[in-house]
Parts: C-alpha cells; sequence; structure tokens
C-alpha cells in the first residue's frame, strides 16, 4: 500500500507538508511503506487530501487531513484496518464533485506523481507522441485536431488547427517557435498552474506534437514568476525528457529535433497578450505590437511563431490518442470537447472543474459546486476576469459555450468562474476589474491608459457616495471608446466587467448615485448603522469593541452610535449578541 | 553619466559576476538578469542595474525601464517578513479589501513600502493561487487563508512579537 499526499499548492498552503513530515517521523527504520506524492486533484475544498493506493487502485482518500492524523493514517495502513480513519474519509456526497466531471486536460491531475517520467510513461504517457512522430505526417496531424475541433483555451478560442497549419505554411526552411502561455493572468484562474504542476509531462508531450505539426525546433515556456512549484516540477520533467530522448536531437531514433526551455515571467497581465509575451521573451517592457504581422509570419525574435495556452497543449495528446472524432463527439455545435473552469467565491465546493461544453453554468455550480455558502442566494457569475463579464443569475441556464456565452457580454475566457452572492456589491465589482486593468495597462496607447483610469475615477466615486447624475452614461460612452480605441486585448475588453454590470444590474448603479444606498451593503462608505433601542439591552459590549470609541450609552439602557465618528467597519454589528445593530 | 551615478551607495558587485557570466551574452536575457540580480540582493540596487546595462550593452535607462515595468522587481530593500496580500478576484469577493486594509493600518503603511524598523514590507499580488481558501495572504512564502481582518492582525502581531519588537 502507498500513501500518496496531495502537494500542489493549494494543498501545501492547506498544510501538506507538515503532515507529510508528521507520517514521515512515525515510520520506523526499514519500514517497507511508502510515501508517494502527486499534484493537485482539484478538490480544493476538500486540501490537504492524503490518498491510500493499492497499486493503480484507490482504496481510500482522506480529506481535511490535519497532522494530528497522521498515526491513524499510519496505523490504517500498516493492519489493511481502515475504520480508524473512516472520520476524514470523503463523504459520498463530496465523491461526486469528481464523478460528475469529464476530465481529459486534468486527466492525470491527483493521481500520477508529477516528478516521475516513469509514472507518466505508466499511464500511457508520451505515446501519442511517439505515434505521432513514428506514423504521421504534419498535415496529418493537423487534421485530426481540425477533426476535434480544439479551440484555444486561453481566450480568444481561436481555433488551434488553423494556427498551426499557418505556422506550418509560413515557411519550409529556417526557424520556427512554439510558444506556451502559461502567464495565467486572469485574478481568479489557476488550471494552467495545476497542470503544469500536477502534469508537467502532459503539456511538455502537447507541445512536442505542437512542433511536430508546424516544424519547430525550439520550444519555450513562459511562466508567472508567481508559480515557482510549476516552474520546478517543469524544470525536472524537461530533465527527465532529455534523459529519455524525448528532447534534443533525433528524437527517439528519427530526424526530428526539439529543444525546450522555459522562461518566467515578472508580473504583468498584459504580458499574457501574445505579442507582448514575445516582447517580453525576448527580454524588453512588454509592450503589445500592432498585427499584423502575426506571430505565425514573425514572432520571436522574427521567427514564425506559434503560441497556445497550457490547457490547449494539455488536450494535444488525448485527440492523438482516441482520435479527433472522439473529442468532436462532446460538446456544442460550435464548440467541441471540454472546458477547465477554476470554481471561486462564493461556492460551497470551490476547486478545478473540467465539464463537457454544453453543460450549463447551473450544473456547474449547482450540481458539481454545491451551491451557494451559508445558505445565501446566488446574485451571479463572473467569467474571464478582467476581460469578461457577470453574468446573473437569472442566466444560469445558458449553456457553456464559446456563442452563447459571448451573448450574454461575458466570454468564456480562461476559465475563472467566480460566483457571487447577494453580499456582494456589483459595482464594487465593476470598480475592482477597473482598478486592476488601470493599473496593468501598459500605457501604449491613449484609450486603454487614460480611458481605463477615467473610467476607474468614475466608479470611485460612485461607490463612495459621490456619483452624479449621468455617470452611468458617461461610463458606457467611455467603454465604447476604449472597446474602439485600444491596440491589444487588454483595452478592448477592459470595459467589459462594466458594461455587463450596467447592463444587469442598472438598478445597483442608481440605488448608489441616487441614493447613496449600497444594496450589498458592502460599500463602506455608504453605510450607516445605529442601534435599535428596543433590542439593545446596554451589555456594553459593542462599545468596547468599537475601536473608534464612537459608541456611547451607560450600563443596562440603550447605547448610541455617533455617526461623524463612526468609520463603519462592522465591529459592533458583528459582536452584538441581540441583534441590536442594524446596517442600511 | 557620471554625475548620476554619484551619491549610490556601493553594493558588492562580484556576487553578480557568475550571473553576468552565464547570461549577458545572450540576446533577450535582461529580464532573467533582473531576476538573478534581485535573489542575489532581495531588490535592484541602483549600482547594479548601471553595471548591468554596460555589460548588456544597453542604456541604463533601457534596463531602468524594463526593471520599472514589471511589478517582480523592487528598488529598494526589503524587509525581513514580505507580506503578500492576495488581491485576486477570490479573495476580493471573499473581503480582501477589509484584510487589506487592517493590515495596512496595523503596520501603518501601504503596499510597496517598509516599515521603519525593516521588519515588514507589504505587497499586493494578483491571485496567489489559493482561491479556495480565499482571503489568503503569503508571509515569506507561506500561505495564510480564510483570514478575517482580525485573525490577520493578530498574525503579524505573533510575528511581531516572536522578533521582540512589542
Ligand atoms: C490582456 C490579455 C491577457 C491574456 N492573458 C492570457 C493568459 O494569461 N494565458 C493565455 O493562455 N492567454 C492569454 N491571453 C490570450 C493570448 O493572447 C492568446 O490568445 C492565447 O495565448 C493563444 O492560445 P490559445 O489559442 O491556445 O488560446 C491574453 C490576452 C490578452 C489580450
Ligand atoms: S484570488 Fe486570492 S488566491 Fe486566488
Amino acid at each position: 500500500m502507498r500513501i500518496v499526499i496531495g502537494e500542489g499548492s493549494c494543498g501545501i498552503a492547506a498544510g501538506a507538508s507538515k503532515i507529510r513530515s508528521a507520517i514521515e517521523n512515525l515510520l520506523c527504520k526499514g519500514e517497507n511503506l511508502s510515501i508517494g506524492t502527486t499534484g493537485c486533484i482539484g478538490m480544493c475544498f476538500l486540501e490537504p487530501i492524503v490518498d491510500i493506493y493499492e497499486g493503480k487502485k484507490l482504496l481510500k482518500r482522506l480529506v481535511k487531513v490535519g497532522e494530528k492524523d497522521a498515526k491513524a493514517i499510519v496505523d490504517a495502513v500498516r493492519t489493511g484496518d481502515f475504520s480508524g480513519v473512516d472520520y476524514i474519509t470523503i463523504s459520498a456526497e463530496d465523491e461526486q464533485f469528481l464523478e460528475k466531471q469529464t476530465r481529459i486536460a486534468l486527466r492525470h491531475c491527483g493521481i500520477i506523481d508529477p516528478t516521475s517520467i516513469e509514472d507518466y510513461c505508466a499511464f500511457g504517457g508520451y505515446g501519442a507522441f511517439e505515434k505521432t512522430i513514428k506514423t504521421m505526417t504534419p498535415e496529418e496531424v493537423i487534421e485530426e485536431i481540425k477533426i476535434s475541433g480544439l479551440a484555444g483555451r486561453g481566450g480568444a478560442g481561436f481555433p488551434t488547427w488553423f494556427k498551426w497549419n499557418a505556422a506550418k505554411n509560413s515557411r519550409t526552411e529556417g526557424k520556427k517557435y512554439l510558444i506556451c502561455n502559461a502567464d495565467e493572468g486572469d485574478p481568479g484562474a489557476f488550471m494552467d498552474r495545476a497542470v503544469i504542476e500536477s502534469d508537467p509531462h502532459g503539456l511538455i508531450e502537447g507541445m512536442l506534437i505542437g512542433a511536430y505539426a508546424i516544424g519547430a525546433a525550439e520550444m519555450t515556456v513562459y511562466v508567472r514568476a508567481e508559480y515557482p512549484l510549476a516552474i520546478k516540477h517543469l524544470e525536472e520533467a524537461i530533465k527527465q525528457a532529455k534523459n529519455h530522448n524525448l528532447l534534443g536531437e533525433n528524437i527517439l531514433g528519427t530526424d526530428f529535433s526539439c529543444e525546450m526551455s522555459i522562461k518566467a515571467g515578472a508580473g504583468a497581465f498584459v504580458c499574457g497578450e501574445e505579442t507582448a509575451l514575445i516582447e517580453s521573451l525576448e527580454g524588453r517592457r512588454g509592450m503589445p505590437r500592432l498585427k499584423p504581422p502575426f506571430p505565425a509570419q514573425s514572432g520571436y525574435m522574427g521567427e514564425p511563431s506559434n503560441i497556445n495556452n497550457v490547457e490547449t497543449f494539455a488536450n494535444v495528446p488525448w485527440i492523438i490518442e482516441k482520435g479527433g472524432a472522439a473529442f468532436a463527439a462532446m460538446g456544442t455545435e460550435n464548440s467541441k470537447g471540454t472546458k477547465v473552469f477554476a470554481l471561486t467565491g462564493k461556492i460551497k465546493k470551490g476547486g478545478l472543474v473540467e465539464i463537457p461544453m454544453g453543460k450549463t453554468l447551473r450544473e456547474v455550480i449547482f450540481e458539481i459546486g454545491g451551491g451557494i455558502r451559508e445558505g445565501k442566494k446566488i446574485k451571479a457569475v463572473q467569467l474571464g476576469g478582467p476581460s469578461g463579464g457577470c453574468i446573473p443569475a437569472e442566466l444560469l441556464d445558458t449553456v457553456i459555450d464559446y456563442n452563447a456565452l459571448a451573448q450574454t457580454g461575458a466570454i468564456m475566457g480562461s476559465g475563472g468562474m467566480v460566483v457571487m452572492d447577494e453580499s456582494t456589491c456589483m459595482v464594487g465589482m465593476a470598480k475592482f476589474f477597473l482598478d486592476f486593468t488601470a493599473n496593468e495597462s501598459c500605457g501604449k496607447c491613449v484609450h486603454c491608459r487614460i480611458g481605463t483610469k477615467r473610467m476607474q475615477e468614475i466608479l470611485t466615486r460612485i461607490v463612495k457616495g459621490e456619483g452624479r447624475k449621468g455617470d452611468v452614461e458617461l461610463l458606457e460612452e467611455l467603454c465604447e471608446a476604449v472597446k474602439e480605441g485600444s491596440l491589444c486585448g487588454l483595452g478592448q475588453t477592459a470595459p467589459n466587467p462594466v458594461l455587463t454590470t450596467i447592463r444587469y444590474f442598472r438598478n445597483e448603479y442608481d440605488a448608489h448615485i441616487n441614493e447613496k444606498r449600497c444594496p450589498a451593503k458592502e460599500c463602506s462608505a455608504l453605510l450607516t448603522y445605529s442601534v435599535d433601542a428596543k433590542k439593545c439591552v446596554g451589555c456594553t459590549l459593542c462599545a468596547r469593541k468599537c475601536p473608534a470609541k464612537a459608541i456611547s450609552g451607560e450600563i443596562k439602557k440603550p447605547h448610541f452610535i455617533n455617526q461623524a465618528i463612526c468609520i463603519k467597519c462592522g465591529q459592533c454589528e458583528k459582536s452584538c449578541r441581540f441583534g441590536a445593530i442594524s446596517v442600511r | 553619466m557620471n554625475e548620476c551615478r554619484k551619491n549610490i551607495p556601493q553594493s558588492n558587485l562580484e556576487s553578480l559576476e557568475s550571473v553576468l557570466a552565464e547570461y549577458a551574452a545572450i540576446p533577450g536575457s535582461l529580464i532573467t538578469i533582473l531576476q538573478k540580480t534581485q535573489e542575489i540582493y532581495g531588490y535592484l540596487p541602483k549600482d547594479a542595474v548601471y553595471h548591468i546595462a554596460e555589460r548588456v550593452g544597453a542604456a541604463p535607462a533601457e534596463v531602468m525601464g524594463v526593471a520599472t515595468f514589471y511589478s517582480q522587481f523592487r528598488l529598494v530593500p526589503i524587509g525581513r517578513y514580505l507580506i503578500q496580500i492576495c488581491r485576486g478576484t477570490a479573495c476580493h469577493v471573499n473581503g480582501s479589501e477589509r484584510v487589506a486594509a487592517a493590515v495596512s493600518e496595523y503596520l501603518g503603511i501601504k503596499s510597496g513600502e517598509t516599515t521603519d524598523d525593516g521588519l515588514f514590507t507589504l505587497e499586493n499580488v494578483a491571485c496567489l493561487g489559493c482561491c479556495s481558501l480565499a482571503p489568503v495572504i503569503m508571509i515569506n512564502g507561506e500561505a495564510y487563508g480564510n483570514l478575517t481582518p482580525e485573525k490577520a492582525v493578530s498574525v503579524l502581531e505573533n510575528l511581531r512579537e516572536k522578533e521582540g519588537a512589542l
């Protein structure tokens, strides 16, 4: 039996390393009990997770494990009697979280040991690549990808085969580059990180197939600097692949040769845009270039280059192995295969969810994600991060499909899915994204640089209760101008969070501007805390808790909040045991 | 140029040699060089920036341009504890704004600043990738999740106590 610990970033953040050492400390010298490691299974809400395997068979999945559980785990494995770990065994209901998914890009995540090429190969790894270079022509590879209907998972959803074909045909002699975009800029998405951390060989294999198809002899992965574990696992995997002659000269005895390297980003959202990414790879400020020429004609170092997202590549070996038709059998008319989402926010069961296209948002949020925490009501779901939009609860039956989502004003995006409940202020949400884009605008074009700044200022005054009549119309006008006048996708899509919140939650804008009221009770500048004299028993607790000393009153008599001093921190409301503090 | 270089404190540039030897000649390596430099000094000392510019054959302004474009690079030294406050979407929805405000008020510094005693540096970052533990802060690489303003402040109080600064 093997004890396997989930040591992806979120597992570690939840304390996986401490559990590992607690278990290791319990083992006797020479004891024949192996402890393995795996990446992220995607059930972040249950981390830390420890699995017990017999060969490839999962016997037990233990969840929310703590250091104190180490002894019970070791005992169970020693004796084969699992009754002692029943209390931390995953519930049948939580098991559904995985059972309701269809995993292609994440097929190995949380199952294999990401630090071992042998483990990857034991699961059929590199079989698709071997088949590719030994039995298929580049044209056949591209044809298979075309049949699959695979579209870019980085956000834009452009057909992958088309890009590959353009890069392949751009020239027959000379250098070409294949680049993987692992910048994962959407602040609320983490599936690319999970794939690299948990299945680095899956990415390498997908890239190798792409490199063969377009005729590239060099591959580079541009990874966010904030992902140190992903970089570490990928570095190790590249070394292992070289030792197995899967990278380098004359791979597997064929005349195909290919090198691979990693470049760490340095923290700039705009570098996710492909031409900015190329600038950054070349060591400069990551400012987008004018297109055309497209990267397929002139990209990295002026040579033809093809850029794809991590998840896009992660699908490729599966497609080659099972055939494009199997992939195309899933999904809708114009969106094929599966999509991974990072489900977060006010959701009960947050984590990574991979489902076939064509499921509805409601199915993902309620059937897999278990609905909203604390029994609250869902208000909206945000897709596509700073480039995307908020879809209101009424439209939760929208199917996950590039066109259907675009019709709502949001986008499929790279996979961030942030769920919001009634306590989230939608104007505040729009401001949050504009703060982000205004800060991340590279400054190259006026509309993006100044337009986002002005929008941010207007939103800031609205949430502060200083909104003016006509601000919404002004925002709409600015949105159109920024969309029209920006060079790259950052500016072109930056208005989306504002436009969708105006479209679906105009009432919240109006309440802020006209009534100086925040319906979600989130914008602190607009809140008024007061004591309900009928309920207040004069226990003095709130007065003692108030950091601003704004509450006065005699013991056993109703208290009073001095609005001029109140800093609206909400401490009194939280501390009152009689529900006597009301917020308006 | 010599005018501008007056009054710059001198760093030990020798430790930079191996980095420059490895990368200076490779085109497009400026970001990598700056990252390695920051690994050595914890920030980008001004004289190191001039030195790098000279060695890669770029204008100092060009190197500064890159250094200031990317949020990873720092031009001032950091405190003993680097506190990274996640301002990602999931953390925002779960109340990171209040956590950030409480931490900022407790330490008396804004994002990008360091406390006078050199103990804490505050930094806002986009998504730390632990969204399911939102709101999250990371202190010297260790994540603290499911925070409230009070919990965050008590984590810092403990650190201060440990450092005997209370
Ligand atoms: C501002 C901006 C940020 C982007 N960030 C990312 C990113 O983090 N990851 C990504 O794969 N694509 C990102 N993209 C999309 C890329 O430009 C590009 O379309 C994608 O990497 C192509 O790969 P795909 O065809 O496999 O999707 C971004 C685009 C823009 C305009
Ligand atoms: S949004 Fe904070 S960790 Fe992702």
